[in-house]
């Protein structure tokens, strides 16, 4: 790296500069080391560590038109107590609503340890002005939001717009202040892993506390390879500046399977110190449903069905 | 030129049937099957407690759609059953000879009899509703009315003997109301339950309304039975010790129970409807009158 990271978003022509320099992805040699480390067999007590601390990172989503404060409520009980029959379960790390219905989930969460994350920046597009998206991340963040996903504009980046792409995350970050900011790349509207990278830079030096693979409602969403691509863009940033950055997967995380597959990814490419809610996040909805249901067959030794858990 | 090399014989894989596909063992495990005389036939799939599970969801997936079909369309795919298996009913014969040790005169009787206990509960698919259901004289200004309603994922312990005519006699009255099922084909004979399937698969059944499983009842039926999301099984095929273990298991979720059967069956005897009210519930509705 020869240009200092502080001067690298002088210029469009500084930062394209940068990022075009990055290493390009080996698609090939992501794709199969994803899919091997995949393969990896968790079971028993690794697996019940592994149920819980999944659990313990997961961001309960609700990104519908259709939701209502009742369901937000709902969803934060669970969130608290994500299996009422046993308190031995963790609660989740967050949960995640749209700005309007942060102030319901902060009341339902006063006191529990579950934090609050909106999206913001009109979200799932991101096609406004800066000033209606700095609104909304303001008005977020004054309902009490304690953490924020801003969505990247996509067609910027791939214009090759960068500077603009940097200035905007840059200005939501100022308007969180202390609150976390996590940035969504939406990998799949990003057609390559050599972009998935820059993007992962771009976000970080703009300040970015978190990075983020998807909205959730673009296809596809995350997948490993694209989180390894990730991972690495976190564990260099954080050799190259010392500043750690944590990853959040969102989107078509189903299974325990799943699940477990990306602990294994992070623990094998960003490091154990990536292994906490902190830094990893898993954004699901259906996904907690499923952990329940394995830590279930593990406790009880039969196996579990979805009537005897919440619908939601 | 010199002799033509001897054509090589293409042998069938016999595999599991989950959710409409033919999908090894996840544990890669197979068995010897043997003749009724001692010789080799093929070798089978063993199936694991994770294929037991995956066919539950498979069968979960598909009870919606097949309990939400109209009682006259199951009916038509049932007797398309029956049509498709009577198109193979050389095959089947020939398989009922090697797993049976009988005659081919009566393997062909005993394909038949399947043939026909296929079109006989086909025909019962709407019917059902009127034999079990009622209008209930209630004191009060409301019509009561019961109708049955299928229980929903039923597993299926298939007899060891009878490994065609037995295993059609308890798997079609089990779907023909609405359920879904996953099947522990017979361990002894399971190749007629894999060439079924293959019947099954091209009858325009929706995939997962019926998944076959191979291997060891022993192994496979307690998970089932103690599956929280299966709500009903048929241990016709357990033998008692099994049965009893399976039918403990069963109590946590409150499984419907068909008990097997004391004595040895006669498949070729009129079943009567008790299977298919075995594994129905009864829901009753009160409608205002005037209303």
């Amino acid at each position: 790296m020869t240009t200092p990271l502080a001067e690298v978003a002088s210029s469009n022509s500084t930062l394209r500069a940068f990022l075009h320099g990055l290493p390009g992805v080996d698609r090939v040699g992501a794709d199969a080391r994803a899919a091997m480390l995949g393969t990896r067999s968790i079971k028993t007590t690794a697996k019940k560590q592994a149920v819980d601390m999944a659990i313990g990172m997961v961001d309960l989503t609700t990104l519908e038109g259709a939701d209502t404060p009742g369901k937000v409520r709902a969803m934060c009980a669970k969130a608290m107590r994500p299996d009422p029959g046993d308190a031995s379960v963790p609660p989740v790390a967050a949960v995640c609503v749209y700005p309007d219905l942060v102030a319901t989930a902060v009341s339902a969460l006063t006191g529990s340890g579950v934090k609050v994350a909106s999206v913001a920046t009109s979200f799932p597009s991101g096609r406004s002005s800066l000033e209606v998206k700095v609104t909304e991340t303001s008005l977020a963040v004054a309902a009490g939001a304690s953490e924020i996903d801003m969505v990247i504009d996509r067609g910027a980046f791939l214009a090759g717009d960068y500077l603009k792409v940097y200035e905007e995350i840059v200005a939501i970050k100022k308007a969180c202040g202390d609150t976390h900011l996590k940035v969504i790349l939406e990998t799949g509207e990003l057609a390559t892993y050599d972009n998935v990278r820059r993007a992962s830079w771009l976000a970080m030096i703009a300040g970015g506390d978190f990075i983020k693979t998807s909205t959730g409602k673009v296809s596809p969403a995350a997948t490993l390879p694209v989180t390894l691509v990730m991972l690495e863009a976190v564990r260099d940033f954080r050799a190259a500046t010392g500043r750690q950055v944590g990853v959040k997967p969102a989107g078509g995380i189903r299974t325990t399977k799943d699940a477990i597959k990306y602990l294994v990814l992070v623990n094998e490419t960003a490091g154990p110190d990536w292994l906490h809610p902190d830094w990893f996040r898993l954004g699901a909805s259906s996904l907690l449903n499923d952990l329940l249901m394995q830590r279930q067959k593990m406790a009880t030794g039969r196996y579990a069905g979805p009537d005897y858990f919440t619908l939601d | 030129m010199s002799e033509q090399a001897a054509r090589l014989a293409v042998r069938k894989t016999y595999k599991l049937f989950v959710g409409g596909a033919f999908p090894r063992s996840e544990s890669g495990r197979s068995y010897a099957v043997t003749s009724s005389k001692g010789d080799f036939l093929a070798n089978a799939a063993r199936a694991s407690r994770k294929d037991a599970r995956d066919a539950v969801s498979a069968a979960r997936k598909a009870f919606s759609g097949w309990s939400g079909a109209t009682a006259y369309n199951r009916g038509q795919i049932l007797y398309r059953i029956a049509e498709m298996l009577e198109g193979r009913r050389a095959q089947f014969a020939a398989e009922v000879v090697d797993a049976d040790g009988v005659s081919a005169k009566k393997a062909g009787e005993l394909v038949d009899a399947a043939v026909d206990r296929l079109v006989w509960y086909a025909g019962w698919s709407d019917k059902i509703g009127a034999v079990l259901g009622s209008a209930n004289p209630v004191a009060g200004p409301y019509f009561n009315l019961s109708s049955p309603e299928p229980t929903g994922v039923v597993a299926v312990v298939a007899p060891p003997m009878g490994p065609l005519l037995g295993l059609v006699s308890v798997i079609a009255p089990v779907i023909v109301t609405g359920n879904t099922c996953v099947v522990v084909a017979s361990e002894r004979a399971p190749l007629p339950a894999i060439t079924l399937a293959e019947v099954l698969a091209t009858s325009d059944l929706p995939g997962g309304v019926v998944n076959i499983l191979t291997g060891s009842a022993a192994e496979i039926a307690p998970w089932l039975a103690g599956h929280m999301d299966v709500n009903g099984i048929d241990l016709t095929g357990a033998d008692p010790e099994l049965a009893v273990t399976c039918e403990e298991l069963a109590a946590e979720n409150l499984k419907r129970v068909l008990r097997p059967p004391a004595g040895r069956v006669d498949w070729l005897a009129d079943p009567g409807i008790e299977r298919m009210s075995a594994f129905l519930e009864t829901k009753t509705v009160w409608h205002p009158i005037g209303v």
